[in-house]
């Protein structure tokens, strides 16, 4: 049986190995996706820790502070103050009223600065068939890739 | 016309569950003429999907918009070709894809296997069909193509659709979408043999035999599909990546880690009647990730993040999923005494060593990366936070993991079976080895210190000169032997058995995929806000925008940077990056300029326009050896169709029989 424990030994080291690459260090690979009210909730866990959030943007809420992009999110009721100030432009879909995903972290100030924003328009939700011109299409799209 | 779409898928749907019943119970009862009538049945569901098929393309082509599917999918500006692809560009009509794919492809088993295999067929058959009901239950119910627009009970039209994703505008994407679904389909018919192996307990390998070119054919075009999504993504999506371990990435990559372990288990079950139990797991495994890979690009449980639109689709696959795999492992478990293996492993170093540690890796790896993807669904049922785990995660997993299995391609085919001596060892390895060592010391020499790039390129080399040799050597003989040049005797040897050297084009591929992916570890970027008349350099790179222009088609709204590039002082090329707003979706899209090189790749791409609208952000980057990641699809794809030639000598594999002393001394190593 000397030969099935050569084999045996490998197949644990090679295992172990991976293994350990999978959960050492594997935090600060972790990103928390939240709402806005269960972030609030989450008290002090928040602090520090990789967030995506997801919301409207406020209309009239986006502001161009020197590098930074101040902007609001809102979900339900919730909002949220969130600071852009990534290298990458932002979105071409990413305007007044657009679904958008910022990932970050939650500052202490309660101010959400992010390092990634991603958008989605507003106008692909549902409206009513038969409609006039202008009006936006019937959608009830699931984005497709 | 929709009412004859409906009509075909409805049809379709009860004409598969007879065939289903009418094969089962024919083949128990013994009635002949019931298999037939089931065997018929498959032809007529192909005929059906057809025929539904035909109505969702010829309303997606003429631009019927009273389709809720055709209004939010097409366009009128849209070209043909992009007009046809939205076929499956949504979720309903790549669903009835699918159906179609699969009704095609079990017509076609049906009919070339109609003379064979008499005992097994039927559950074949009924395997196959049961999955056609499935699918065809969710073409019916949950998700139906033909869908009209209605208000208060009348049906009416829309002006125009929606177009389908600018981003899926592109040709490679147009036709990446239908080979993963023919690779992801494909490994039905294998596993659909496996199974009717198993309940018939068929004696031998015969489900191998008969399917191997399938899952080659399968294995090929998922492959191919796989390498298309990876080059749109970089030609298309600006950020000059070719893979992000997205959700959707991933879900294509499972079936095909597993598929391909499967490629390589199955040659010891041929050759030495081994890992039978193994074998049944793995195509199992490979066709149920095709299912889920095909539920987590459909049902967005995953990237439900964007909570754009869950589906209800999701409950279905899950079920589907879980009564099969209850099934298989019902069948595997009640069947085991079938199963047994012929002969066993004898020493470490050995060919079926090197396989046991190549299928360890690959499912390792599969498993890994079903822990990433899933690990959102997992720790929210765990902690109750939704978690995801990003690039860097499976990147330190995964490199480790890519360069072990790139060392296993160097050395695994050199290995004898049974056991390697070590004068073998010293023969084969030798050279290649002291080459490998001196590259790395060539290259640290050089200034490179990146770890795993060292090892990346060393393995590289190694493996290479391997398989060169290979192909020298038994060229070299033929050459001496029967007058020829080297170059026909390389043809011809490769004739001679196409299995064998076709396998080591397609390891010659992978290596240069994987210089490819090394140069990833070289990669310059430089971001820059720029006017007519700036100029930004990066690495050896001077670039000048001469033109900053914008215009709008009917079609989409755009932004276009002409930029002049400069090597050392001197005019090289000129890149026209361009942003492009589409109206119709209302998504905007990146018209990158490279510059593509062997050595490496300029990428320039028009991130978008400054605040104050005045000045272009250009994103600029340098991709080393990026190109050869393309090259080596292309010795992949090569590679496997030799495989697929027959061979011109019939190999005769010796077999060990069931282990006997006497016989287990004697070597079996005839066809290296």
């Amino acid at each position: 049986m000397k030969k099935y424990g050569k084999f045996a030994a490998l197949i644990v080291v090679v295992i172990g190995t991976l293994v350990w690459l999978a959960t050492a260090e594997m935090k600060d690979n972790q990103t928390y996706y939240k709402t806005i009210t269960e972030l609030g909730q989450m008290g002090d866990k928040a602090y520090g820790a990789r967030v995506r959030v997801g919301g409207d943007v406020e209309a009239g809420s986006i502001k161009h502070i020197g590098n930074q992009t101040v902007f609001v999110l809102v979900q339900d009721k919730s909002r949220l103050t969130v600071a852009y100030n990534g290298s990458d432009p932002l979105p071409d879909t990413f305007k007044d009223g657009a679904q958008a995903l910022a990932d970050g972290k939650l500052g202490k100030d309660g101010t959400f600065q992010a390092g990634k924003i991603q958008a989605k328009c507003a106008s692909k939700y549902e409206a009513k068939p038969g409609m006039k011109p202008g009006e936006t299409l019937p959608n009830i799209n699931r984005s497709s890739l | 016309m929709e009412n004859l779409g409906s009509l075909a898928i409805l049809l379709a749907f009860c004409v598969a569950i007879y065939s289903t019943v009418a094969g089962v119970v024919g083949r128990l009862k013994a009635k002949p003429l019931l298999i037939v009538s089931a065997r018929r049945a498959a032809y007529v569901t192909w005929a059906l999907l057809t025929t539904a098929a035909a109505v969702l393309v010829t309303s997606l082509m003429t631009g019927d918009y009273r389709f809720s599917y055709v209004a939010e999918h097409s366009n009128r500006t849209m070209p043909m070709l992009y007009k046809f692809a939205a076929w499956w560009g949504g979720q309903e009509g790549s669903l009835l894809f699918w159906s179609w794919l699969l009704s095609t492809y079990t017509a076609v088993v049906v009919f070339s296997n109609r003379r064979r295999h008499a005992n097994m067929m039927p559950w074949v058959l009924a395997v196959l069909t049961t999955v056609q009901t499935f699918f065809l239950l969710l073409n019916n119910f949950i998700a139906n193509p033909f869908q009209m627009l209605a208000t208060d009970g009348l049906i009416v039209d829309v002006k125009d659709g929606n177009g389908l994703s600018p981003l899926l505008q592109y040709p490679a994407m147009a036709i990446h979408p239908p080979m993963l679904y023919l690779g992801y389909v494909g490994f039905a018919v294998p596993f659909a043999f496996a199974m009717g192996s198993l309940i018939t307990r068929q004696p031998g390998d015969a489900w191998i035999a008969t399917t191997r070119r399938w899952t080659l054919v399968t294995w090929l075009f998922q492959s191919t599909g796989i390498m298309l999504g990876a080059a749109w993504a970089y030609h298309v999506l600006g950020w000059g990546g070719y893979w992000g371990w997205d959700p959707v990435e991933n879900a294509s990559l499972l079936p095909w880690i597993a598929g391909t372990a499967f490629l390589h288990s199955v040659m010891m079950q041929e050759k030495k009647g081994m890992m039978k139990v193994w074998n049944m797991v793995l195509i199992s495994t490979t066709f149920f990730l095709c299912i889920l890979g095909t539920f987590l690009t459909r049902s967005g449980v995953v990237q439900s993040v964007h909570a754009f639109a869950r589906s209800e689709i999701g409950k279905y696959f899950v079920s589907f999923l879980a009564i099969g795999i209850a099934a298989v492992i019902y069948l595997i478990l009640e069947r085991l005494d079938y199963l047994k293996s012929e002969s066993q492993l004898e020493s470490v170093v050995s060919r079926e060593s090197s396989f046991l540690f190549n299928n360890l890796i690959l499912l390792a790896s599969c498993f890994a990366v079903l822990w990433g993807t899933l690990f959102p669904v997992i720790s929210e049922a765990i902690s109750g936070d939704k978690i995801s785990l990003d690039a860097d995660w499976y990147n330190r997993l995964m490199v480790p993991i890519g360069l072990f299995l790139l060392f296993l391609t160097g050395v695994g085919p050199l290995f004898s079976w049974r056991r390697t001596s070590v004068d073998s060892l010293r023969r084969n390895f030798q050279w290649p080895g002291i080459a490998s060592l001196v590259l790395v010391g060539a290259l640290i020499a050089a200034g490179i210190r990146h770890f795993y790039a060292l090892i990346s390129f060393g393995f590289c080399l190694f493996v290479a000169l391997t398989v060169i040799i290979e192909f020298y050597k038994g060229a070299h003989a033929i050459s001496l032997k029967s007058n020829m040049n080297l170059l026909r005797a390389t043809v011809e040897l490769t004739h001679r058995n196409t299995r064998r050297y076709g396998g080591y084009l397609v390891h010659m591929g992978i290596v240069l995929m994987f210089i490819g992916f090394t140069g990833h570890a070289f990669n310059l970027n430089e971001v820059k806000e720029v006017t007519t008349g700036d100029k930004m350099t990066i690495g050896k790179y001077e670039l000048r925008m001469v033109n900053l222009a914008q215009g709008e088609n009917e079609n989409y709204a755009w932004h276009r940077a002409t930029m002049a590039v400069t090597k050392n002082g001197e005019y090289i090329d000129t890149l026209e990056p361009e942003k492009r707003f589409y109206k119709a979706s209302r998504q905007g899209t990146s018209e990158v300029g490279i510059r593509q090189r062997p050595n490496e790749d300029l990428y320039l791409n028009f991130g978008g326009m400054s605040d104050d609208n005045q000045r272009a952000v250009i994103q600029a980057y340098v991709f080393p050896l990026v190109s050869w990641i393309w090259i080596g699809t292309l010795v992949v794809i090569f590679g496997t169709l030799v495989c697929l030639v027959p061979s011109k000598v019939k190999m005769q594999y010796a077999r060990t029989e069931v282990v006997g002393v006497a016989q287990a001394s004697r070597p079996a190593r005839l066809e290296t």
